[in-house]
């Protein structure tokens, strides 16, 4: 019992560490997939790390402007969300399997 | 027990993250990015952040993530992607030097900054658990958003509608009439 209670207690490090690494893997997505869907939801993935990272900060300074600031940035994911899957509707809807590479096809 | 918490739900968002740019199918794309979202609930839930807990559920893992799988579903594009062409040659090994170079620097310096953050200290946020008010946290929150970013909050209020009125624009179809002047 007392080994349990002497496991150290996570601190607000390492919820940042966990953000940076998610962030990581959110960029990396959007480097590698070419399916702007799947392009969207590591933009989504990298808006939870750094949301993450909000709320471990918050926490440890004992403000909740930090929080507040999560709410926000919830709402401007919602509007993006909106914005770019209507795009990328009227995109698909011209050509079914169109990827990433293929906007280049835009310039004149 | 907070580090049970912490390590279980680290793994369903790391797995789900990986998930989400390793699954060919953006169906499944779709449902490891549900998992990562609900590691964070979880998480937001260890830290005392009990509103933003819920609204991560029903506003992420509820609306968003349904927008994405109706979009998949009604462009019909839920196939299978194959992975294992790479469009630009050196893409991918570039890609992954970026993407550790980036967790190295935030890492570096978060360790770096460690203690400066904990000398730091705010006005003190009220902990359910102390005050056993179980809604001390949203009380809390409420009171800051409307006092000292009501501006922000209903410049989000404009944003909302700006976003909506220009995603119906954008995609309405031009009815007959308007086509045939």
């Amino acid at each position: 019992m007392s080994a349990l209670l002497a496991t150290p207690q996570p601190t607000s490090t390492w919820y940042l560490l966990l953000g940076a690494v998610l962030f990581a893997i959110g960029a990396l997505g959007l480097m590698v997939r070419r399916n702007p869907l799947v392009m969207f939801m590591c933009i989504e993935l990298m808006l939870n790390a750094v949301n993450l990272s909000f709320v471990a900060l918050a926490r440890d300074l004992g403000d909740i402007s930090g929080q507040t600031a999560v709410l926000f940035v919830l709402v401007v994911a919602a509007a993006e969300v909106v914005v770019g899957l209507g795009i990328i509707v009227s995109i698909l809807r011209r050509r079914p399997n169109a990827t990433a590479d293929d906007l280049s096809e835009l310039k004149g | 027990m907070e580090l049970f918490v912490f390590v279980v739900s680290s793994l369903m968002i790391l797995a789900g993250a990986v998930g989400v740019i390793l699954r060919p199918n953006p169906v499944h794309a779709a449902m490891s990015l549900i998992l990562t979202l609900f590691g964070v609930a979880v998480l937001f839930v260890a830290m005392e952040a009990h509103f933003l807990a819920a609204v991560q559920v029903i506003v992420y893992a509820g609306a968003i993530v349904v927008l994405f799988l109706f979009v998949i579903m009604l462009l019909g594009v839920d196939r299978a992607e194959n992975l294992r062409i790479e469009p630009i040659p050196v893409q991918r090994p570039l890609a992954v030097i970026v993407a550790v170079g980036l967790v190295s620097t935030i890492g570096a310096a978060i360790i770096h900054s460690r203690d400066a953050v904990r000398s730091a200290s705010g006005v003190g946020l009220v902990d359910a658990v102390d005050t056993a008010d179980s809604d001390s946290n949203i009380r809390q929150l409420g009171r800051d958003l409307f006092s000292d970013h009501v501006f922000a909050f209903e410049l989000t209020s404009a944003l909302l509608v700006v976003a909506v009125v220009g995603t119906v624009l954008m995609l309405r179809r031009p009815s007959r009439t308007e086509r045939t002047p």
